[in-house]
């Protein structure tokens, strides 16, 4: 009552308002909290060649709190992404990441910046989650110099080399076999870190996905293959697209994990647990074992033989698959609307953060309210922020210092200064 | 900014002085007419072409080819040639956009031929990702119009595989750049095998796809493979630009016993044009004359043929008078068509997207040096996107391909 009084006057009374609301909240530090609480994940993992990690996860009160922020986060990013692809301030192709937050929350929060991830075009989210600003991911998708890339990548090349965030690839599988690539140089540098490769449904069947496996376990890669299925690759579905839609299945001889990818404790603890496979398996494989040795190994199976795994992330996308796609035509409203009641990623939190009494339907509102405003400032930002020079055209074409020229194959110096 | 291809601001004045005596303005062409005896002659045949040039009016002296060339710029952006085999009056006929003619052309031959089969990404139930198989797949069946899984080098291997059987399969690249995926598949099988068999099999499958700098797709998804695929031993290929030509070709290069190659255009979908009811075909070996004329000879094909009508229409209201021809056949070159137009303007410029290192630009100016060299009263010049990655940015990616005003700084600049 005297609250609202002080919040109906002028800005001074909000300084006021400001000690008084700490003072209530007081009795619950609830963002640095880190007293352990013990959560159950949606449904029990599902393995192939390898154990299955517990299903109680470990977490604290700080740890939901940053859960529900960063979803909450990029969930609003990824609309607002959608209200300006309608504004045609952003063009071209843009994959929205909605519905499938968990998967970059959870996987962020079981590794270091150390280990590295790579992903294809869905990566707005996963740059964020990587460290990325807001105002990073607004620039670029208006293709303004503040963006990650400087305006030339777009919304599918996203990058960013310090927090070991690999991308950000347009041709559908590809960016598998570079992540076999990082996980070598890792292995070749004895990093103790791993790699992420993170791919969809529709590029499982890629054959270079099939590829990758190979080396990655001949040469006992620390790659982590992580199957993103959305259950739609483009316009098709799954079960149309695959004989055998188990893709944790697909290593045949190495582990696969399948995991419920709206449950961001559930990838977490998956993430956890292949890290620790990974980074542990060396000795076994290291040692030259006699043929029976190495047949009783692969065949008793409760310690896996391979660095590499696949995990795969049952998840969901409620757009479609691009903007250009309505994503209404190959599969029913209901069905989105279904998923979106009873698996939504941010709603699984808030009902955690709920049922553990840590914050009230109003303050977390409230954390909304502000992430909102947060988005709408760094998309204002972007806006003013301005578009490349003409040079940058040819820049960053080779890596040698040779400036504005653009080289053809007989070295002949072309400079189109255009009207 | 002024275009480096933006020379002297070659005006008319220039033009018919130089029309005639040898040029001393031309910087390029000076050098040659005092070497070559054989030029001078065309010098003083170009002199007969007296000009006369206001703002906004269009003289032209009295000669039967003026006069025809004044009737054709009110259709500078003349999609049709003259001598086309449907009638130029514009009731016959049905209006439609360019992938629906596709679409026509790819309907009307899978039901004249069982053999013909469609496989893509997203093709059958989703009808194609520019909808250019839209409803073929509850027509003809999901056998016959096949959703693909996202592996492009096993299903354009599985079309090859088919052809070599009989069947004549049309492989959708959902973009051009994911066939680069499939490029083993392409050269080493589509290619060669009629030759290392000997004989035995025919490959009649049709590639196509859309390929081309669209609006700010990014870079990955902006190729132009043309220049990739172009000395692949074996194959035809072709662009289309038009709603006509576009279904004339689909259903050629569907009938030739030939592996085809069909670039469409991201952006050239929803052109709209009135086609012939009746079944008609194009020819792929052949250009089509789009605007004749008498200065220059411009070659272009698939989009940038729009850029180029753009620019003829400020080129003719400066008094030049362009002959535009669209190459379409990327893959072998018309050079009956091509050849017989630079032995009448002697100057040459192509226009194209590729970029400049090793682009149907640069295959193009070696054959017709090779062949017409004697013919030519300047170096061909040939405009060419930027040798870069296309950005993001819009403003950067309208600076990665050439734009109209560059080909009338150039046509400027050749005529000089």
């Amino acid at each position: 009552m005297a609250l609202s009084r002080l919040a109906s006057s002028s800005s001074r009374s909000a300084d006021l308002l400001k000690p008084l609301c700490s003072a209530i909240s007081l009795r619950r530090p609830i963002s640095t909290d880190t007293t352990p609480i013990t959560v159950e994940t949606s449904v029990p993992f599902t393995s192939h060649q390898c154990d299955t990690p517990s299903r109680s996860v470990q977490t604290n009160a700080k740890e939901l709190f940053t859960f529900f922020r960063d979803m909450a986060l990029m969930r609003r990013m990824e609309i607002a992404a959608d209200s300006l692809y309608k504004a045609k301030l952003i063009r071209g192709f843009c994959h929205l990441y909605d519905g499938q937050e968990a998967v970059a929350v959870g996987m962020e929060a079981a590794i270091t910046k150390k280990d590295c991830i790579i992903t294809a075009y869905r990566d707005h989210c996963t740059f964020v989650s990587r460290g990325g600003t807001l105002l990073e991911v607004f620039a670029e998708l208006m293709g303004r110099q503040a963006g990650c890339s400087r305006g030339k990548g777009g919304s599918m090349h996203f990058y960013k080399k310090d927090s070991n965030f690999y991308g950000g690839h347009g041709i559908v599988g590809a960016q598998v076999p570079l992540g076999c690539g990082l996980a070598f140089a890792q292995k070749y540098s004895k990093d103790e870190a791993v790699t992420f490769a993170l791919y969809g449904d529709g590029a499982a069947n890629q054959g270079q996905l099939f590829e990758a496996l190979n080396i990655s376990a001949l040469w006992d890669l620390p790659a982590i293959l992580v199957c993103e299925n959305n259950h739609y690759g483009m316009g098709t579905a799954e079960w149309r697209a695959a004989k055998s839609p188990a893709y944790y299945k697909r290593g045949d001889y190495a582990p696969g994990l399948k995991v419920d990818g709206m449950d961001a404790f559930a990838v977490k603890q998956a993430c956890t647990f292949a890290k620790e496979h990974a980074l542990k398996n060396g000795p076994i494989r290291g040692k030259s074992l006699s043929l029976v040795e190495a047949i009783k190994l692969t065949s008793s199976c409760s310690v896996c033989c391979a660095y590499m795994q696949i995990l795969e992330m049952d998840t969901y996308r409620y757009h479609g698959h691009s903007m250009s796609d309505p994503g209404s035509t190959y599969r029913t409203r209901d069905e989105i609307t279904g998923v979106r009641q009873e698996r939504d990623p941010v709603e699984r939190i808030r009902k955690l953060i709920l049922s553990h009494d840590l914050a009230t339907e109003k303050e977390l509102k409230d954390i909304e309210k502000e992430i909102r405003k947060e988005v709408d400032d760094a998309i204002a930002q972007a806006k003013e922020n301005p578009l490349p020079e003409s040079s940058e055209l040819f820049t960053n074409v080779y890596a040698k210092g040779l400036g504005v020229e653009s080289f053809g194959a007989d070295r002949k110096e072309v400079r189109a200064i255009l009207p | 900014m002024a275009a480096t291809f933006h020379g002297v601001g070659a005006t008319v004045a220039a033009l018919s002085s130089s029309s005639s005596s040898s040029s001393p303005s031309n910087s390029f062409g000076s050098k040659k007419l005092l070497s070559s005896p054989s030029r001078s002659f065309s010098v003083r045949k170009r002199a007969s072409f007296t000009m006369v040039r206001s703002e906004g009016s269009m003289n032209f002296d009295l000669n039967s080819k003026g006069r025809r060339a004044q009737q054709l710029i009110a259709n500078a952006v003349a999609t049709k040639a003259d001598s086309s085999p449907a009638s130029s009056s514009s009731k016959p006929g049905h209006e439609l956009l360019l992938f629906e003619a596709l679409r026509e052309g790819l309907e009307e031959e899978m039901e004249r031929d069982p053999r013909v089969c469609v496989m893509g990404e997203d093709v059958g139930h989703y009808g194609g990702s520019y909808k250019v198989t839209k409803g073929l797949a509850t027509k003809f069946g999901d056998l016959r119009v096949l959703d693909t899984p996202i592996a492009e080098n096993s299903f354009t291997g599985m079309g090859i595989g088919a052809a070599m059987t009989g069947l004549r399969p049309v492989v959708e690249g959902m973009n051009m750049g994911f066939l680069l995926l499939a490029f083993n598949q392409i050269s080493n099988n589509c290619g060669m095998l009629h030759y290392t068999s000997g004989g035995q099999f025919t490959i009649p499958i049709v590639i196509r796809g859309p390929g081309g700098v669209g609006r700010q797709l990014g870079a990955e998804h902006s190729q132009r493979l043309e220049s990739y695929f172009q000395s692949i031993p074996g194959i035809q290929m072709v662009a289309c630009s038009t709603p006509y030509n576009a279904k004339g070709l689909m259903k050629a290069a569907i009938r030739s016993e030939n592996p085809v190659i069909l670039f469409e255009h991201v952006l050239l979908y929803n052109l709209k044009e009135r086609i012939p009811d009746e079944d008609y075909i194009c020819n792929l070996e052949e250009a089509e004359m789009v605007r004749p004329g008498e200065h220059v000879t411009i070659l272009t094909y698939s989009r940038m043929r729009y850029h180029v009508m753009q620019a003829a229409k400020t080129l003719v209201n400066k008094g030049y008078d362009p002959e535009v021809i669209d190459i379409r056949s990327l893959k072998p070159f018309d050079l009956y068509t091509i050849g017989n137009s630079v032995k009448k303007t002697h100057r040459v410029l192509i226009v194209e997207e590729c970029m400049r290192t090793g682009g149907i630009g640069a295959s193009l100016i070696a054959a017709i040096t090779e062949n017409f060299n004697d013919y030519l009263d300047a170096p061909i010049m040939c405009l060419s996107s930027q040798d870069v990655p296309t950005p993001y940015a819009g403003t950067l990616e309208e600076w990665t391909v050439v734009q109209p005003a560059q080909i009338v700084a150039a046509v400027e600049q050749l005529c000089q």
